[in-house]
């Protein structure tokens, strides 16, 4: 677990770059922190390595003051990948991906055997890699090698700083969702960067939105959509982005809470969904049955009702532009 | 043309000797150089007002006419070997200070952060990734100066200590034309054959990571 607790950092005593800011990041957990350049977002990512030393505050890892670890030994123990990919040029593939294990002295042949592991859990073929210098490989490539290379020593947190930015939506789309695998097959706490809240949403288990130095909202991708915390949050992720991922929607967000007759539905011998039905589910139902009316029921007890005039509303709602219909 | 076919036939023991104690005082003056400039541009990296008062320094020295340096060495270590080893020592500390101290630097700042954020110390950091990145640069200055120094090496005969340009200089006082271009074109063989030798050593030492074919 990492906690930043009353973290503030200042550049000559007089910019504020991250204000008074505390954020707590579970084991396990990929958190984004998304802003526009300049809201702070990389330098508190950095002081969690301690590339950048908080000016006030403490932040935790495990429980455990990072100050009182020698930097050195903190930044071996946390994975780092940056969207420059910064490989070193003049090191093979596989030397790369062995330049921390062999800092911290681990046993040549471990090193060798983890290499060709990271290497094929980051879906490059070994023999094809290995021995291959960085500038022999595509873009997309050689933020796979950065990857692996962050994840060569075993860390329990990875840091990533706008790791995809610099790739081309194609091998973007491809490495985050090779980064989702990862992280569930791993187990790891990522800690990911970045300025595009389509990114953010898609992989964020949790979303840290930073303005100014300030953390404005701290929550799921899923609420961050449908219930933002202010106004600049709504901005920021823009009015139709719950259109463009209606996996998010729920019977919840659809139902009518308002309804006369709620009371005088009999449940049992109808059809009803969960509140947290997706949308998809809720459409298959109505279609299924030819249902004018879909009761959403929690723990026995009717909540709302999904009717065609609350689907239209939902729609009026989030469709681009017909907002005021 | 055969006079001077003949005189370089003749005299082949001589041009040897000559040449040979040309690429003493050259090499001792170069390694000297090496061992002490590129220590001093890999530290100065880590001061900017050091580095600036260090390459000021080398500049100026650059800026003594050879001639005059030869003299002005003449109070503190007398004439002969010692003398033109550490004249042309001075000279070839600017190129390979300079250039190890730009080599270093101009590392992509976005492979630097890497490798600190990876927890290289800053020694593990300069002995891993920069210096092993700069070397093409830090030969380009250890070449120079090499070429640099066959060529001044050749005013060391006016202090005693021989080279090449005792051959030069004996041939133009008795107008011996041979003699005068053989020790000549011998320097500017010598100098091209270790340009091109510290060429391959280069490619030797640089990885193949790095090298633009």
């Amino acid at each position: 677990m990492i906690q930043l607790i009353d973290v503030s950092k200042t550049f000559n005593g007089k910019d504020m770059v991250v204000d008074n800011l505390s954020l707590e990041i579970k084991q396990g957990e990929l958190v984004v922190l998304v802003g526009e350049s300049g809201c702070g977002k990389t330098t508190t990512m950095k002081m969690i390595n301690r590339l950048e030393e908080a000016s006030s505050g403490t932040i935790k890892i495990n429980g455990k003051d990072i100050k009182e670890t020698n930097a050195i030994d903190l930044r071996r123990n946390i994975g780092y990948v940056i969207q420059q990919v910064g490989l070193f040029p003049h090191l093979t593939v596989g030397q790369n991906i062995g330049v921390v294990p062999r800092l911290t002295k681990n046993d040549p042949a471990k090193i060798a055997k983890r290499t060709i592991e990271l290497l094929e859990m980051t879906g490059l073929k070994h023999e094809d890699y290995l021995n291959r210098y960085p500038k022999e490989l595509s873009g997309g490539q050689q933020q796979r090698v950065g990857v692996a290379r962050a994840l060569a020593n075993n860390p329990d947190i990875v840091l990533m700083d706008e790791p995809f930015s610099a790739l081309d939506p194609i091998t973007r789309c491809q490495l985050q969702d090779e980064l989702l695998n990862l992280q569930k097959e791993l187990h790891k706490t990522f800690v990911f960067v970045t300025h595009d809240v389509d990114e953010a949403i898609k992989i964020g288990d949790k979303i840290a939105v930073i303005q100014d130095g300030r953390i404005m909202q701290y929550d799921t991708p899923e609420t961050i959509l449908k219930k933002p915390a202010n106004q600049f949050i709504q901005n920021f992720v823009g009015q139709d982005r719950l259109w463009k991922t209606p996996e998010m929607l729920r019977a919840l967000d659809i139902m009518d809470d308002n309804y006369d007759n709620m009371k005088a539905i009999e449940v049992k011998d109808m059809v009803f969904v969960q509140p947290d039905t997706p949308l998809s589910e809720v459409l298959k139902l109505h279609e299924k049955h030819n249902l004018s009316i879909i009761p959403v029921v929690e723990q026995g007890v009717t909540v709302g009702v999904i009717t065609e005039p609350s689907i239209l509303s939902l729609l009026a709602e989030i469709i681009p532009g017909s907002e005021g219909l | 043309m055969e006079k001077y076919i003949y005189y370089v036939l003749n005299n082949w023991d001589k041009i040897l000797f000559r040449s040979s104690e040309h690429v003493f005082l050259a090499f001792t003056a170069v390694a000297l150089a090496c061992l002490v400039g590129i220590p001093i541009g890999l530290l100065i990296n880590r001061n900017k007002q050091l580095a600036n008062f260090v390459m000021n320094g080398a500049n100026i020295l650059q800026t003594v006419p050879s001639l005059a340096m030869f003299a002005l060495l003449i109070p503190l270590v007398g004439i002969r070997d010692k003398n033109a080893i550490l004249a042309l020592f001075l000279y070839g500390l600017l190129p390979i200070i300079k250039n190890t101290y730009t080599g270093i630097r101009n590392v992509d700042p976005a492979i630097t952060e890497a490798a600190k954020g990876m927890g290289m110390s800053s020694f593990q950091m300069l002995y891993k990734v920069q210096t092993p990145l700069a070397v093409p640069v830090i030969m380009a200055g250890v070449r120079i100066a090499t070429v640099t120094g066959i060529g001044v090496a050749t005013i060391a005969t006016l202090i005693g200590s021989g080279g090449l340009g005792a051959l030069i200089y004996q041939g133009i006082s008795v107008m011996n034309y041979p003699m005068m271009i053989s020790g000549a074109l011998a320097a500017a063989l010598l100098a091209l054959l270790t340009d091109y030798i510290l060429g391959l050593l280069e490619r030797l030492m640089t990885s193949k990571g790095i090298t633009t074919k």
